[in-house]
């Protein structure tokens, strides 16, 4: 008897072909980012990730484990520690990556101002600090792309922002320096001093972020989820109580049940009420919101339209 | 799965280029699909309606929601590859959109090169103009499988069908002159509204989709021209990591199908192995198809590096070490014959020259001018030598391993978006 052997080039058969069209828009992305993550460590000699502890980071995380298993991630994680950071944050980053064998670097913009790097103008926000702090860590690291979870969706500014978006020497992005991308071919060249930052997420949305979420069951920090909390409403925001938020003359402290859309700092980061205590009770939330996520919570956006333009060219993200 | 229909049928990602100039209606089209499309959210349309308020516009300006950078806002024009994002409960859609004026050719190859599918605007009023006809040769340069040709402005030549007719008629008789008619027209009124998610009551003559319905059942993908299996290698995780005593080749299958078993070719060496095992991003799988991001481990002991090319044996791709190619100018200084640059085509980098100009393309007329020099936005035919071997295929077989880029080694810049067209008749010697 004789056994036909099977062309491996065949025409898929009818499970295959299932399998092929069940690919959903996430494993789209999915596969996409992980593609410009190996070009990444490929192309570059010293990269790092960025990692706030955000949900965007969080699975920036988790698509690099996957795209270098089984090996180690070839690359360090970098956090830039302002200082003001929720506590909860903080557990989850030392869990996430030292916990999980990763290697982290802990940049500091205490330091920063401890070594007179910046100046503490008093405004309570430290997110301009953290400019001077990340190319401070980029140079002193050597360090010539930093991968980031940035998404084009994010704001105006972001929607012409290139995958691997050049730096120029003084870690500032200029509008008429970016690159062409073509296909998917990307051009990582730079000249010492020079840096790039690369978003393996760019064409993910908040909704693809959460989605992707729920499907890899990826942890996040519990601030995320409805929890009960001290607060002040001020321009219109819920801020927590905490040695850089304390109720001014004829505030009201009360307390909320609420939950964070994002990950910033405490002194300016403002919750929203919400019961929404699970992922998938979130994606509800999420498809009856109202209210993008910048617009709700972070309140160095409402200063102008303009506003991360112009943090941009000063070397922030 | 969608938050809105958790059952419902996930049509995938469709990449979608847009093409047209402010005047035509473009970015008030774009708005319209993300308004209607429910992809705004309340603040973004506060924040967009005390803009446009305050510059002297009506209402809500939907152009104004496409704008980015600070100085396009103030001059009320856009340049550049904006990205847009929206969703249906049917399918995800990435928009990317680009100016349509005539120094902007770099701009709609950018931002269209990896595109589904592309949207041509065409104002009714003005009929087919030289615009429309370098968008549509552009479009087909690329390669790109689906073009749309939305006839906008319907309702400024009073819903006219005869008006829509000759625009039909005459674009797609340009179109049969260098390519398959694969164009479909709809007509519509982005201002009002009409069929572009809506259909039109003004235009019952019009049997077809709107255009929202159109981009959610549109085939994402033609797999008709498969050039059978195409693995470009990214990166090598080397033994004895993971337990292994094979190296894992990693990257993103672009053509065809691999399964365990599967004979191939690893070029530009020509080794031959089989595949013992592939791994996708949640562990072994028995079969790949185009698009997975895999790892594979071959059953023989061959060298395997990033930048090689791991194809189907028997239908491998080509290797040479000069090609000819359509490139697409980007760079301000002008290309020349004895041209030096560097060359990335799938994950590897060559030395090139320009050994041959063998045309500058006329995109209104595709006329070919002699020319000495390609300069910015000029589309050219030439021949490039390499300083070594690189597999490849026929940009219009496959559009990864048929595309490349060149670079300045002094500047660094990307000057040049390049689709090859075949490995010159002549060998090097």
């Amino acid at each position: 008897m004789t056994t036909t052997p099977i062309d491996p080039f065949s025409v898929l058969d009818d499970m295959e072909l299932r399998l092929a069209a069940e690919r959903t828009h996430l494993d789209a992305l999915e596969a996409e980012a992980v593609f410009i993550l190996r070009e990444v460590a490929a192309e570059f000699e010293r990269p790092a990730l960025l990692f706030s502890g955000g949900k965007d980071s969080a699975v920036l995380l988790h698509l690099a484990e996957k795209a270098f298993a089984p090996g180690p991630l070839p690359f360090p994680v970098l956090h830039v520690d302002t200082g003001h950071n929720f506590p909860e944050v903080l557990a989850f980053r030392d869990r996430r990556t030292i916990g999980a064998g990763h290697h982290l670097v802990v940049a500091s913009v205490q330091e920063s101002i401890d070594r007179g790097r910046v100046a503490d103008d008093g405004g309570g926000s430290r997110n301009r600090m953290q400019a001077v702090t990340l190319l401070d860590a980029i140079a002193e690291q050597g360090l010539d792309v930093c991968l980031g979870g940035g998404r084009r969706d994010e704001e105006k500014a972001r929607a012409k922002e290139r995958v691997f978006s050049f730096r120029n020497r003084q870690g500032q992005w200029d509008p008429s320096g970016q690159r062409p991308e073509l296909w998917n071919i990307f051009n990582g060249r730079v000249h010492p001093g020079e840096h790039m930052r690369a978003f393996p997420i760019s064409n993910w949305t908040e909704l693809d972020v959460w989605e992707y979420v729920a499907r890899e069951g990826i942890e996040l920090p519990s601030m995320y989820f409805a929890h009960r909390r001290l607060v002040v409403e001020r321009d219109g925001m819920l801020l927590a109580v905490c040695p850089w938020v304390q109720p001014g003359a004829g505030e009201a402290v009360f307390e909320e049940t609420v939950r964070y859309r994002t990950v910033g700092d405490m002194s300016c980061t403002g919750a929203v009420r919400s019961t929404a205590s699970s992922v998938a009770q979130i994606l509800e939330e999420l498809a009856l919101s109202r209210v993008t996520e910048r617009g709700a919570t972070r309140a160095d956006d409402r200063f102008s339209e303009s506003a991360m333009e112009d943090r941009k060219k000063e070397g922030y993200f | 799965m969608t938050s809105e229909d958790p059952t419902g049928r996930d049509a995938g990602l469709l990449r979608v280029a847009t093409a047209g100039s402010v005047d035509d209606g473009k970015s008030t089209l774009i708005g319209r699909l993300l308004w209607d499309a429910k992809a705004l959210l309340e603040d973004q349309v506060a924040a967009v309606t005390s803009a446009s308020e305050a510059r002297g516009h009506d209402g809500v300006h939907l152009a104004m929601l496409t704008d980015g950078l600070r100085a396009e806002r103030d001059q009320g024009i856009t340049i550049d590859v904006a990205y847009r994002y929206f969703a249906t409960p049917r399918r995800r859609f990435v928009l990317s959109d680009t100016p349509g004026h005539f120094e902007y050719t770099r701009n709609m190859v950018t931002g269209a090169s990896n595109a589904d599918l592309a949207v041509i605007l065409v104002d009714a009023r003005n009929g087919v103009v030289e615009q429309t006809r370098r968008h549509a040769v552009i479009s087909s340069m690329l390669h790109l499988p689906h073009v749309v040709v939305a006839v906008n402005k319907m309702d400024l030549v009073d819903w006219d069908q005869a008006v829509f007719d000759r625009i039909c008629r005459e674009l797609s008789g340009f179109v049969n002159r260098f390519d398959e008619p694969s164009l479909t027209f709809i007509p519509m009124s982005a201002k009002l509204g009409d069929n572009v998610v809506e259909p039109s009551e003004n235009m019952p003559w019009y049997q077809g989709p709107p255009l929202l319905r159109y981009l959610e059942e549109v085939p994402a993908r033609d797999e008709a021209d498969d050039v059978g299996p195409r693995l470009p290698v990214q990166w090598v995780v080397e033994p004895p990591v993971g337990g292994q005593d094979r190296p894992g080749v990693a990257g993103q299958l672009v053509s065809g199908v691999l399964r365990v078993g599967s004979e191939v070719t690893v070029l530009p060496s020509g080794a031959a192995s089989t595949v013992a095992s592939i791994d996708g991003l949640n562990g072994p799988v028995a079969v790949a198809t185009a698009g997975d991001a895999i790892t594979v481990r071959l059953a023989d002991d061959v060298d395997v590096a990033r930048g090689d090319l791991v194809c189907g044996r028997g239908r491998e791709a080509e290797v040479a070490d000069s090609l000819d190619a359509l490139v697409c100018w980007m760079g301000e200084a002008p290309l020349t014959v004895g041209g030096r640059y560097l060359l990335k085509h799938a994950s590897r980098w060559h030395d090139a020259t320009v050994s041959a100009l063998h045309y500058r393309l006329d995109l209104a007329t595709l006329g070919h001018a002699d020319a000495d020099a390609l300069r910015a936005n000029d589309i050219g035919a030439l021949a490039l030598r390499l300083g070594g071997p690189v597999a490849f295929d026929a940009y219009r077989a496959n559009r990864i391993t048929g595309s490349f880029i060149l670079v300045d080694e002094a500047t660094n810049a990307t000057v040049a978006a390049g689709m090859i067209t075949a490995a010159p008749v002549l060998a090097t010697p």
